[in-house]
């Protein structure tokens, strides 16, 4: 069902506010942003957590009254032990002898050590120096309008590092960030901030994976320089008690290509929210996305797509699964202003309810000024079509395989945009449960 | 061929189905023997497809009186897959396009569930290209179309030879297969014409349905049926069908006219 009344599942206040100053004190302590080995002392971070952390305190915690919150539910998240998530030595425990599929330089992601240590970084990677982050950190978000988003704020008022890199030319093997909570419990804020210089081109696959009660959250920064390409894929791997927040703020200069594809499933709570510029149009954007859910989960992707110029493109393609008593929602905004003549813009939303009790909300939200474009939308919820499940089960497969089966090529489209290293993951098999019985 | 001391393989009796409140069939009788091809034609609305959905299972009808037999065993109590799987094959007169699911991954579950069924090992994926690869030259069908999603983009003659590969591959003691020259064009009607003559063999039967002589000019069945009104009116050699192209249904039509109504159960065959 598509709908749009009012969600009054939002926490109780005074428990979530509880819960949000305990988080900002769990993270208050000096000692945090000195232990981060990236850019301690960095002043630029020091001034956007400072600011993030009054804006916070005046916002309070979203509330069903607030737009962009009015479907999700915050309940999975206060229930998240408001404490620093304990750092491990080997993060990636639950599979440290394994390796990529592929060729991919894998880095381990836990907000506390440096990632880059002791790594020797391809060419055409390095790192941005903390004095030199200044000038980015913040600034995709800016031109995003996004600096606002709750979400971009509470992630931001408790990082105590970035990891920064720079990107020349191209990268020939993709880079693979891995964040693992394991099963352990509390917040783990994370920051990443990327540049790509002229004509730069990366692959890179932002891996999430939680078993217990915690909060991974992370704010991405991206600049797309002119003729710089990036394929970004965020896979997520949750489960029944953790959650998953994600601002992914790019912006784009002209000429440059976006494909930005998120798979997530199985968290308590997961919401990204891709928020990309395209600062003087004439650039190319790509999104894929799918959520899949079930029990009592809630998959949230708030997407905003920004227009500052003309000739821009965007193909837009978001889906889920949703079964039980689980639900989807997706807020699609496209913001075409009267500079961004003739931008070609499609957004699609794909929604597969496979129990009466799930829910899909799909909302699109297109502010088309200009005149002279091209902009289409649309939503599908459906069922698993029963004249699709009749022809497998006339081959011989089982109502469960057959279902299998089509669930799995649902997802595919997305799954397969993926960057390479993703292989490794399993993500069909991952997301979806078991292994299609043969 | 017809072998009169040859198994019965499916057995229908006095059949009757209606999809929702709707009876469509009223009365079937067909016995099919191993080694036969035959041949139902019709009108549209006839109950010719109706006949060969009940007969794969699908839960769109509801059968409401009569038996269906398939070698001895109760058909009817079985689910699709079960019927697949021991030997009944439905060539669809629509395939499904089925985005996403990989043609070669689902030939090879298709084929293995019916293998696995018939007690032989499962084949894994390389000993699966092989075999399909063979097979594809039953009906001339380029490898590149294994790559593909179900039957997604294919033009109807490809949707057919894909069938027809599907039939290859299962290897089915009963094929029906509903209007499968719709949408050929003559090459691609001989082509998959060709196909099914290959697969018919002394241990199999063919239920071919149809409007048009033309597939019957390819394929030469032992027997003719022709239904209305949700029953078999005339059955016959493959003559019938000569004259049905000759005369037209309304001359079929004409047998209606006792209408049956008042018994049911009279038989409802006329032998020409």
């Amino acid at each position: 069902m598509v709908s749009l009344a009012v969600s009054s599942a939002t926490a109780p206040g005074s428990a979530s506010a509880a819960w949000l100053e305990s988080v900002l004190s769990a993270f208050d302590q000096p000692q945090f942003l000195s232990s981060g080995g990236v850019s301690s002392g960095d002043l630029a971070l020091a001034r956007i957590r400072a600011s993030a952390r009054d804006h916070l305190r005046g916002m309070g915690m979203p509330r069903s009254h607030h737009e962009a919150w009015r479907f999700t539910s915050l309940a999975p998240l206060i229930a998240v032990p408001p404490r620093v998530l304990p750092p491990v030595r080997h993060e990636g425990g639950s599979e440290p002898e394994s390796s990529p599929a592929t060729e991919a330089l894998r880095l381990y992601w836990d907000g506390d050590r440096d990632p880059l240590a002791g790594v020797v970084l391809p060419e055409g990677l390095s790192r941005i120096e903390p004095a030199a982050q200044e000038a980015f950190l913040g600034t995709a978000l800016a031109e995003a309008g996004t600096e606002d988003s709750w979400l971009a704020r509470f992630s931001a008022a408790l990082v105590g590092q970035v990891l920064a890199l720079r990107v020349r030319g191209r990268v020939s093997v993709p880079l693979e960030l891995v964040s693992d909570c394991g099963d352990r419990s509390g917040v783990r804020p994370l920051r990443l901030l990327l540049v790509l210089e002229e004509n730069a081109s990366l692959e890179l696959l932002q891996v999430h994976r939680a078993a217990g009660p915690s909060l991974s959250t992370a704010v991405v920064e991206t600049r797309l320089g002119a003729g710089a390409r990036l394929r970004h894929g965020v896979l997520g791997l949750g489960s029944d008690t953790s959650c998953l927040f994600a601002h992914l703020a790019v912006s784009q200069a002209p000429g440059s290509e976006l494909e930005l594809t998120t798979a997530v499933g199985g968290w308590g709570l997961v919401r990204l929210e891709p928020a990309l510029t395209q600062s003087q149009g004439a650039a190319v954007t790509r999104l894929r996305g799918l959520q899949v859910a079930r029990d009592h989960q809630i998959a949230d992707l708030h997407s905003l797509v920004r227009f500052q110029g003309p000739e821009g493109q965007l193909d837009q393609l978001q889906k889920a699964v949703v079964d039980d008593a689980a639900r989807s929602v997706f807020h699609g905004a496209v913001q075409v202003p009267r500079e961004a003549q003739r931008t070609k813009a499609s957004q699609l939303s794909r929604n597969l309810l496979l129990s009466d009790r799930a829910r899909v909300d799909a909302i699109p939200q297109l502010e088309i000024v200009a005149d002279d474009v091209r902009c289409t939308h649309g939503a599908t919820v459906t069922r698993l079509q029963q004249e699709e499940l009749f022809y497998l089960r006339s081959r011989g497969l089982g109502a469960d395989q057959a279902a299998r089966l089509l669930l799995e090529g649902f997802c595919d489209e997305i799954l397969d945009a993926l960057p390479e290293p993703a292989s490794f993951w399993q993500p069909a098999r991952s997301l979806l449960g078991q292994a299609l019985p043969q | 061929m017809i072998r009169p001391d040859s198994p019965i393989l499916l057995e229908i009796t006095d059949l009757h189905a209606t999809v929702g409140d709707q009876p469509i069939l009223k009365g079937v009788n067909l016995t099919l023997r191993a080694g036969e091809i035959h041949a139902v034609m019709g009108r549209n609305g006839s109950g010719k497809s109706t006949l060969s959905k009940i007969l794969a299972g699908h839960p769109a009808y509801t059968v409401t009186a009569g038996t269906i037999h398939y070698r001895g065993e109760d058909l009817l109590a079985l689910a699709p897959e079960e019927r697949a799987r021991a030997g009944v094959f439905l060539g669809f007169q629509y395939p499904v396009e089925i985005p996403g699911v990989s043609n070669l991954e689902f030939l090879r579950v298709a084929t293995n569930a019916r293998r696995g069924a018939r007690g032989e090992e499962e084949l894994d994926t390389f000993a699966f290209e092989d075999l399909v690869r063979e097979r594809l030259k039953v009906v001339q069908m380029d490898p590149a179309f294994l790559e593909r999603s179900v039957n997604e983009g294919f033009s109807g003659g490809e949707k057919k030879r894909n069938e027809i590969l599907q039939m290859a591959l299962l290897e089915p003691l009963v094929a029906i297969l509903d209007e499968t020259d719709s949408g050929l064009d003559i090459d691609a009607l001989r082509i998959v014409s060709a196909g099914v003559n290959q697969l018919a063999t002394p241990d199999n039967c063919i239920l071919l349905i149809t409007h048009y002589q033309r597939l019957l000019d390819e394929i030469t069945p032992d027997f003719v049926h022709v239904m209305a009104a949700g029953r078999i009116l005339r059955t016959g050699g493959k003559d019938l069908a000569l004259e049905l192209e000759r005369r037209g249904y309304d001359w079929v039509d004409e047998g209606l006219e006792p209408a049956p109504q008042a018994d049911p159960a009279a038989p409802a065959l006329e032998v020409v």
